[in-house]
């Protein structure tokens, strides 16, 4: 969850933002967890006109969140997700935080038993930098999107996107959209079959139903 | 010197404040009894209380804040008594996260209370001699409701915030269970739903203390002229340390000794934290009265909100309020568990709710101290739900 303050470039809205933004329907009941210092449900909120509410581990994060107006508890996505009633709102979103959760598969489910649609985004692991560090240097990957030693990255649970699809039809959730984003979070337009978007994608945007 | 108990001779009397205090107070006669929750009324009864800042021309920007245990009306003032400042000065003020230059703050004195409102010290007009324990037990719903009543008389449809601490947060909490269309915002501090078995079991001590106590004579001491001060403040003893932490106490006190070089090997307080708290229970005699504090510890004990609606998420139902619940990490009395479980209440009722665990050595008496990060959370809450509410900035017309 440390993620999300990290990500955010100078005083630019993070481009996933954007994306994330525009699959929310405007005044739709909405949980942003991970919701970090409320940026993105600042914008929700402002902008799309929603029924915001936000989940965020960090007290700073949550004192933030507060002190812009917006409605946000302090909790932990591994835990307190489970306080929320089934399709208890229109959207959930978890932005770059689901490979920062313990239990991913758990935590996913929790998503598409309180939102109707939810909308995750990951970073890709198979992103073809990734590769080629892995590959050529032998080492995990860093790179200016994910700037982390393995040592200390809050991110326990990496995944490809060819491994969180797999997921979700596991999960039996329907996957309605998908956008890849470079590592600004800047939409790459190109059609192309699966395996090509595991190795040209730095992150996606996924939009799911139960 | 260690600090003596004194005898019950004690100046000043806390008990000049009970029947004509010198805030504003309003009486109500026969015909606007009271009813309570442990059945029949209370009638004529009254209710002390204080005002700061100025209610707006559309009464829209009205903050309730109730006072914990042993408060008073002197949320941001002088207590007549003790000369102190107001017991919540840092929160409520002008500039203060609760802004009386931009909202008009009332707080009253609870019933079952010894500041003015009617409790068991006050005068019962049919005897022409105090209540004592003749006065009903009174529930926290029962001082929500008298201060209904006071907020109907003052003209006031529906509170922009109802805020407190301790029982201050069960008396929001019942407020916006109760009322929810008069309450906007509700900021429940270091409080729960429901007081727990050690909580009452501490309460009990304390009340024992006091009926052990020679002078209580039954409750009917004032009649007798005598105040059974050791018993009441060995009660406040008691109560003191539940509001600490280990750590507070023991950064504060450590096992440092009072005055002294070596142990005396007797009974006097050899130790600091033994005089810190035996003047505690001093200066507490010198304020309140004990038979209040039988009556108010007893409506926290009784307050149980899931009980009284079935469950918690039904007492929060619809609740169109939005709340900022707030817990301290070093809170034993009032743990975080207690705030998670109203939390989680209120979201599996839909509502609005914010919630922050602080991070405090300073145990459950955090939110009456110099806490900055309970200030600028409580300060961007408000300050967000008075942009909800409309509510004009200071100077703003």
């Amino acid at each position: 969850m440390a993620l999300t303050s990290q990500l955010t470039i100078g005083n630019d809205v993070r481009g996933d933002y954007r994306v994330v933004a525009d699959f929310v329907p405007e005044g739709s009941r909405v949980l942003d967890i991970g919701c970090g210092d409320g940026a993105l449900l600042d914008i929700l909120v402002r902008e799309r006109r929603v029924d915001g509410r936000g989940m965020e581990l960090s007290q700073d994060g949550v004192n933030k969140c507060v002190e812009r107006g917006l409605s946000v508890v302090q909790g932990d996505a591994d835990e307190d997700l489970t306080d929320y009633p089934d399709g208890a709102f229109d959207v959930v979103i978890m932005s770059q935080t689901l490979q920062a959760t313990h239990d991913p598969k758990g935590v996913l489910q929790e998503l598409l038993r309180i939102g109707d649609q939810v909308l995750v985004s990951i970073p890709n692991f198979a992103f073809w930098r990734n590769r080629m560090q892995l590959l050529f240097r032998g080492r995990m990957p860093v790179t200016k999107y994910l700037p982390y030693e393995w040592y200390d990255t809050p991110n326990i649970h990496f995944c490809s996107l060819s491994d969180f699809v797999e997921l979700c039809e596991e999960l039996e959730a329907t996957v309605v959209d998908t956008v890849i984003l470079d590592g600004q979070g800047n939409k790459i337009p190109v059609r192309a079959p699966w395996w090509m978007w595991n190795i040209v994608a730095e992150q996606a945007v996924f939009l799911l139903e139960r | 010197m260690a600090v003596e108990i004194p005898e019950s001779d004690a100046t000043p009397d806390p008990l000049n404040e009970v029947n004509s205090p010198s805030s504003k107070c309003v009486h109500f006669g026969v015909d606007q009894a009271l009813p309570l929750d442990g059945g029949g009324t209370l009638g004529p009864w009254q209710i002390a209380y204080e005002t700061y800042g100025t209610l707006n021309a559309d009464k829209s920007n009205a903050v309730l804040v109730c006072h914990a245990l042993t408060g008073d009306q002197y949320v941001a003032s002088t207590n007549p008594i003790t000369g102190k400042p107001g017991w919540w000065s840092l929160m409520v003020g002008p500039g203060k996260p609760i802004d009386t230059d931009k909202y008009f703050v009332i707080c009253s004195n609870v019933l079952g209370g010894c500041l003015g409102t009617t409790g068991p010290a006050s005068t019962n007009p049919e005897t022409g001699k105090p209540y004592g324990l003749t006065m009903p037990v009174v529930t926290i719903r029962d001082m929500v409701r008298a201060q209904a009543r006071l907020v109907d008389h003052l003209g006031i449809d529906t509170l922009f915030a109802v805020a407190g601490g301790s029982m201050g947060g069960m008396q929001v909490l019942q407020w916006a269970a109760s009322f929810p269309e008069r309450v906007f915002s509700a900021i429940p501090i270091a409080a729960g739903a429901r007081h727990s078995s050690q909580n009452i079991a501490f309460h009990e001590v304390g009340r024992q203390a006091i009926m052990a106590d020679p002078n209580w004579a039954g409750g009917d001491y004032i009649s007798k002229g005598v105040r059974p001060t050791k018993g009441l403040a060995v009660a406040r003893m008691a109560a003191h340390i539940t509001y600490m932490s280990d750590e507070s106490l023991h950064q504060k006190f450590g096992r440092n000794l009072q005055d002294r070089d070596s142990l005396t090997f007797g009974f006097d307080a050899d130790f600091q934290i033994e005089s810190y708290l035996r003047h505690q229970g001093m200066t507490f005699v010198d304020r309140f009265d004990a038979n209040s504090y039988l009556y108010v510890t007893r409506a926290m004990d009784y307050f149980d909100l899931a009980k009284e609606f079935g469950s918690l998420p039904k007492a929060f139902q619809g609740s169109k309020t939005r709340y900022c619940v707030m817990s301290f990490t070093s809170d034993w009395l009032f743990p975080t568990s207690e705030s998670k479980a109203v939390v989680k209440a209120l979201n599996a009722a839909a509502a609005n709710v914010s919630f922050v665990e602080v991070e405090s050595d300073r145990g459950h008496d955090a939110f009456l101290l110099d806490v900055p990060e309970m200030f600028s959370t409580i300060r961007g809450f408000v300050t967000g739900a008075a942009a909800a509410r409309g509510i004009p900035a200071p100077g703003g017309r």
